[in-house]
């Protein structure tokens, strides 16, 4: 399995993730790399196995529906790169 | 003072041999006279002996408990209020937590001091420390030689007596694999037995905390803060937590152990085969009865996880988008521009490879191929554990394939990295317990034996271990320059 360098920017772009463009090769043959280590998965007969997603098989828990959590918004967002009102700030996403 | 273990350090605090105090400014000194080995991104002075003055009180008082004014320091994936948590990256190195993860507010509550925040591989993703944006820490055995990752800062900072114990968090063998190539003891819990709430998640059907010290001794008492019940993390396993130490000393006689034939295999490099022969030798000595086992799936365990990780990975890292807090990039031209550059900027190489692959697996086309053939195999090797550990009491071999290599010898090939966990990962897959002790030294490095228990059997694994530390001394070998 080799990934082709369009691949590497299509992967890149559904992630939101700058890579710089004299890396994008280096993480082609990177990542080929990676899925021909995780290859020998395919070899594995696993029609009757039921897939594990966590160790213990738990289910959720439930609680009561009360709040628990105060309002912590302003020192939360004391962490913010921008914020104005209450608001995180962003770019303008519609025009 | 500082090579005295938290056991006989709490005798001394509660005799009035020493203050807290005392002991917290003797090993911040210590963390100053060996800030080459970079094992602290922070280093909580004013706060550590501001919780050493109260821990002196207590003691006074006589309300210490067994960790009160002990000087801890904390891996930099727990979430510190007020100090910065960076997590190894530079997308967090403006980050200070606004709370206490559960883990931290537990040592708070015993009167534990927190040194400071631990270097560790930039979101635990690493064997090496070296993905770290704070750069590498160096092994205290041989400072050319890597400490092991993901919780390098802290297996160094033990071993260097720094911090009389420290916490670790292990995905694929983060807490065993350092805590071996540092010849610390290391102990990685049940999935589900300590609280990962604020603890920075990088694959989380795999994280777990838990401590990292001198002794299994010392290990018992810090898993008996750390572990327990927390209605705010949702995989948190509502069981009663045992007493840790007062089994220590129970005798092996009869004690059944399994060791799976795939561990010993080419792979493994004979003197450290040797290592690890003669610690069981040591366990037949005590009476206990060893088996060769089998586990026909152990082998794709690197592939596996190689797969959930990355997947898990790809979707708890999307948080990290330049918005609510983090790095964020300077003059962003439209929102998707916001989210890439910041992205691409405050990652490293490594956790970008692994966003990337887990990105891959999760997509339209490719999710059974890679991320449910994973899974399926997840069970066939949690189903091959569960046979062997009915048969037999706890499983051992080797925690690594070799002694801790060198820096850079390993960073230009992440497979060859990914590689040396090949005897530590079946186990996060799993869920199960997982120790690594001092069992001897492959050219002058450390060499860990580990042991594997069943579910929740971590005072089991604790016994075990303690007591091949009462007819060994490796776990009381100390690095040249730190005695």
């Amino acid at each position: 399995m080799a990934l082709t360098t369009e691949e590497v920017n299509k992967i890149a772009y559904l992630a939101r993730l700058g890579i710089d463009e004299q890396d994008v090769d280096s993480y082609a043959k990177e990542l080929s790399g990676i899925l021909n280590l995780v290859e020998q998965m395919s070899s594995v007969n696993t029609e009757q196995v039921t897939p594990m997603a966590h160790p213990m098989d738990q289910v959720q828990r439930l609680r009561v529906d009360e709040v628990t959590e105060g309002d912590q918004r302003a020192l939360f967002q004391a962490q913010a790169p921008d914020v104005e009102a209450g608001l995180y700030l962003v770019p303008k996403v519609i025009d | 003072m500082h090579n005295q273990t938290i056991a006989e350090l709490a005798k001394g605090l509660q005799a009035g041999e020493f203050s807290s105090q005392e002991l917290t400014t003797a090993h911040l000194a210590r963390i100053k006279q060996h800030s080459g080995l970079n094992c602290f991104i922070t280093v909580t002075e004013v706060e550590a002996l501001a919780q050493a003055k109260i821990a002196d009180q207590l003691i006074s008082d006589g309300k210490a408990g067994p960790l009160t004014g002990i000087p801890l320091a904390h891996k930099d994936i727990f979430c510190t209020q007020g100090i910065k948590t960076s997590c190894g990256s530079k997308m967090l190195d403006n980050f200070q937590a606004p709370y206490n993860a559960t883990v931290i507010e537990r040592f708070n509550q015993a009167g534990a001091v927190t040194l400071g925040k631990l270097n560790m591989d930039e979101f635990a993703m690493g064997s090496s420390n070296e993905t770290s944006f704070f750069g590498p820490v160096k092994n205290p055995w041989d400072h050319s030689a890597v400490p092991g990752g993901s919780s390098g800062g802290s297996a160094c900072a033990v071993a260097a007596r720094l911090a009389v114990g420290a916490t670790g968090t292990d995905t694929g063998g983060s807490i065993r694999q350092p805590a071996a190539f540092c010849g610390i003891t290391g102990l990685k819990p049940t999935y589900g037995r300590v609280s990962r709430y604020g603890m920075i998640a990088f694959a989380s059907s795999l994280d777990q905390g838990g401590p990292m010290t001198r002794t299994v001794e010392d290990a018992a008492l810090m898993l008996q803060t750390m572990a327990g019940f927390d209605s705010r993390d949702s995989t948190s396993v509502d069981k009663p937590v045992p007493d840790y130490s007062t089994g220590l000393n129970d005798s092996l006689a009869g004690l059944k152990i399994g060791l799976p034939k795939e561990f010993f295999g080419d792979n493994l490099n004979t003197q450290m085969a040797q290592v690890v022969e003669e610690a069981i030798a040591e366990y037949t000595r005590l009476g206990a009865e060893v088996v060769e086992v089998s586990m026909p799936n152990i082998n794709l365990s690197i592939p596996a996880y190689y797969i959930i990780a990355p997947a898990e990975c790809s979707a708890n890292l999307s948080r990290f988008d330049g918005v609510r807090y983090g790095h964020r990039c300077e003059a962003p031209e439209d929102l998707n521009d916001l989210y890439i550059r910041s992205r691409g900027e405050g990652f490293g190489s490594e956790v970008k490879r692994r966003i990337l692959i887990g990105t891959y697996a999760l997509s339209t086309g490719y999710y059974d191929a890679y991320y449910l053939q994973a899974q399926k195999i997840r069970r066939l090797i949690s189903d091959d554990f569960k046979k062997v550990l009915s048969e037999v009491d706890v499983l051992m071999g080797p925690v690594t394939p070799t002694p801790a290599f060198g820096l850079g010898e390993k960073t230009g090939d992440p497979i060859e990295m990914y590689l040396s966990d090949m005897y530590t990962i079946a186990v996060n897959l799993a869920g199960l317990p997982a120790l690594s002790i001092p069992a001897g030294f492959v050219d002058q490095k450390p060499v860990g034996l580990q042991i594997i228990g069943n579910y929740f059997d971590e005072a089991r694994l604790l016994n075990v271990a303690h007591r091949f530390q009462q007819e060994t001394d490796w776990h009381q070998q100390a690095p040249a320059g730190i005695e």
